[in-house]
């Protein structure tokens, strides 16, 4: 992903330069949130949705303190995302069901953002859940329309009522007659795509709104759109007063920063997002995976959590207490290696994690890993003993070991070796300070 | 209603979004922080991106400097020379028999575009066949028949789901048949993720490289003018596929600036042919730089 190189990058060159004391002080916080303004700029945030988020976040990071196993470029990435995701909100993926049917769907929304689409899907959902949907086609104006709603249909195997290019006020009262008589319990109304500033077409669909009451009108937005996504959506709103917010296109490599401007000036839930042009390809929203999305940096995020996870503060604690003590084994070497094996492939790994990649030559580090599985085999094929006091290991015992591991006298000879770096580095460490895990490095 | 007069009414809304912010900024000031500050989150909402902000303005700094224009009054015509530069490019006049083929993301605009296209060329006494090769889309070739009916050219067509290369092949062999002037080729909406249907089109490029070799070909990427930064995205990708000669900037009669193709231009070099400025038959006009950019100030 191109743009991980970019926030994620610059904020751990900015705090390669810093040092760190616990906390995220005013400064570092300044500078962090100037990169976090262009990674969200660069992801079509709204700039003035930008500033409000970037001051809001900077007040809450300010002497926050760093977690346990995170180091400060991630700790600040943690505030950002968690701020993204408590903005763009819970799920609230469901549509409004009328308590007395028919329900009525009203589709609204700019041209070729995906409306037609989107009705033949949320059809296709809502006869999952036993409902009896039927298709309205109101866009009287763009050539076909009607035709490819038709055809939609006929793939949803829901029905679609036409009446043609007639007014749409006409034809949603002849649909509602319809709708009763062959018990369809959902009508979904597809809309002409029309200009927010275009008043005469505004003036038709809120005449919808008036005389029928749809249940839901939701606002179709493509999720590449740009800047212009705040006057989109919050003229739609303000005429509409939408029910809730449909991304669509999200299956491309869009950041989709529209999704979090149009949730800033509406105030309304994104419900649904289109992934794919198969009519099964909807799902709900999702907050998290959107913000971490909308920053780039899935992975990274994918790391926190990880690390957060995979290491408790109680192995955390343990193993600074190993250190301290210089009581490091070769058990838990092997352990340590576990774990990062639970944290997923190690070269994606790696490359995750901001500042080690440009170390390690850019984007192609090349971690081996079957060296490191060759680790374990010989690890695991010593005795517990053996183990822990890997001094006692004589040549006899080498070969029995390599066999054993299916490797050679020399594979573990240097695994030795790299061990015994391993623990006079951590001495070293220990003896420099105690900045615990955030310190250590891995012994590979 | 003239070309310009079109323009003009067609851009009015983007024009009075973008130059409202320009006649302020621009308003007696003093050549200082603020309102370089100022300049940026101008050209920032107007879609042109960090990048081609920061080098418009950075070179707009240096000219400034260089020329010892301190006065905002003064400045405004270098900034709008500098934005003109940046998007201005020379484009070879059309040869016939011409073959021009749209592409793009989903829900940008091929569609009514082509069938503009298609009235275009008419305009300029050319003979014209449509190929409708969007054969994935539902009623995509029904929607492309009502604008060859509006603009009275003939349209090659085949069944939904039919291979598009093969819907291609047919429109060029009728236009060698009949000595058409003018082939235009749209096709399917595709998200420049998609291999396999990046890949379909390439398929449909050589079919028409192959098979028409003697014709002058343009290949337009269809651009929605509301689209983000994801439009270079989608430039890169389809520009590896099939190289492309130009950018259809969509839907510029909203309140979009589509400032997005001064980052296209910064990175790509891919001039703006024409512009869509509404739902009409004659809303598509040839693209210029310096009108765009002085009926924007």
């Amino acid at each position: 992903m191109g743009a991980f190189s970019g926030l994620s990058e610059r904020l751990s060159h900015i705090f390669s330069k810093m040092k760190n004391k616990g906390r995220l002080t005013e400064l570092e916080v300044k500078q962090a949130m100037r990169e976090v303004r262009i990674a969200l700029l660069e992801a079509d945030v709204n700039l003035s949705v930008v500033k409000q988020f970037v001051n809001n976040v900077s007040e809450k990071a300010v002497g926050d303190e760093i977690l346990q196993g995170l180091n400060p470029t991630q700790q600040v990435i943690k505030v950002v995302n968690d701020e993204l995701v408590n903005i763009m909100g819970g799920s609230h993926s469901k549509i409004n069901i009328a308590d007395k049917p028919p329900t009525i769907i009203l589709m609204c929304g700019l041209q070729g953002s995906g409306k037609t689409t989107m009705c033949g899907k949320l059809a296709v959902m809502l006869r999952k859940q036993g409902k009896n949907p039927m298709l309205v086609a109101c866009d009287i104006y763009r050539p076909a329309a009607i035709k490819q709603l038709q055809v939609v249909g006929k793939n949803a195997n829901v029905p679609v009522f036409e009446k043609g290019q007639i007014n749409p006020q006409k034809i949603v009262k002849e649909a509602l007659k319809q709708a009763e008589h062959n018990n369809n319990d959902v009508l979904i109304i597809d809309t002409a795509g029309r200009l927010h500033i275009d008043e005469e077409l505004m003036d038709e669909i809120s005449g919808l709104k008036k005389n029928f009451n749809p249940h839901e009108i939701l606002l179709v937005v493509d999720s590449m759109t740009g800047q212009d996504a705040v006057n989109v959506a919050a003229k739609f709103n303000e005429v509409m007063d939408v029910t809730g917010v449909v991304l669509t296109k999200l299956d491309g490599d869009t950041r989709g920063g529209a999704a979090l401007s149009i949730r800033a000036v509406t105030g309304k839930p994104i419900k649904f997002c289109g992934i794919g042009e198969k009519l099964s390809d909807v799902e709900i929203f999702y907050p998290d995976r959107m913000a971490s999305r909308i920053l780039g940096m899935g992975d990274v995020l994918t790391l926190i959590e990880k690390a957060q996870s995979a290491f408790s503060e109680q192995e955390a604690l343990e193993m600074q207490k190993k250190m301290r003590t210089n009581t490091f084994t070769l058990e838990d070497y092997l352990a340590q290696m576990d774990k990062m094996k639970n944290m997923g492939d190690m070269s994606q790994m790696i490359s995750m994690i901001p500042g080690l990649a440009g170390k390690l030559g850019g984007k192609n580090v090349d971690i081996d890993e079957s060296k490191i599985a060759r680790s374990k085999a010989i690890i695991q094929s010593m005795t517990p003993k053996e183990r822990r006091n890997p001094d006692m290991i004589k040549s006899s015992q080498k070969k029995r070991i390599a066999q054993g591991s299916g490797t050679s006298v020399q594979d573990i000879n240097s695994l030795l070796k790299q061990f015994a770096q391993t623990q006079e580095m951590m001495q070293k460490m220990t003896n420099m300070g105690k900045k615990g895990m955030r310190g250590m490095k891995f012994p590979f | 209603m003239g070309f310009f007069e079109k323009l003009i009414k067609g851009l009015k809304r983007t024009k009075e979004a973008f130059s409202k912010k320009i006649y302020q900024l621009f308003a007696g000031r003093e050549l200082n922080d603020e309102f370089y500050e100022e300049l940026e989150n101008t050209l920032i909402t107007s879609d042109l991106g960090v990048e081609a902000t920061e080098q418009i303005i950075n070179e707009f700094k240096d000219e400034c400097f260089k020329r010892k224009i301190k006065k905002t009054d003064d400045a405004k015509d270098l900034l709008k020379n500098i934005m003109i530069d940046a998007i201005n490019y020379d484009i070879a006049e059309y040869e016939y028999p011409l073959v021009i083929l749209v592409a793009g993301v989903n829900g940008v605009g091929k569609t009514t575009a082509l069938g503009k296209l298609a009235k275009y060329f008419r305009g300029k006494g050319k003979s014209v066949v449509l190929a409708a090769a969007d054969t994935f889309r539902a009623a995509a070739s029904e929607q492309l028949e009502v604008w060859a009916d509006r603009a009275k050219v003939r349209i090659i067509r085949h069944e939904e789901g039919s291979d598009p290369a093969a819907v291609v092949y047919d429109a060029i062999k009728s236009a060698k048949a009949k000595g058409t002037d003018v082939v235009l080729i749209d096709t399917a909406g595709r998200l420049q993720n998609k291999k396999n249907l990046m890949n379909e089109l390439g398929k449909i490029n050589k079919v028409v490289e192959r098979e028409y070799p003697e014709a002058d070909y343009r290949t337009y990427i269809v651009i929605d003018a509301t689209t983000g930064q994801n439009a270079l995205s989608q430039v890169e990708a389809f520009d590896e596929i099939i190289d492309m000669d130009g950018i259809i900037l969509n839907k510029l009669d909203g309140t979009a600036k589509g400032g997005v193709v001064f980052a296209i231009s910064v990175e790509k070099e891919l001039p703006v042919c024409f512009i869509g400025v509404g739902e009409g038959i004659d809303d598509l006009l040839e693209f210029d730089a310096s009108f765009f950019i002085n009926e924007l100030f």
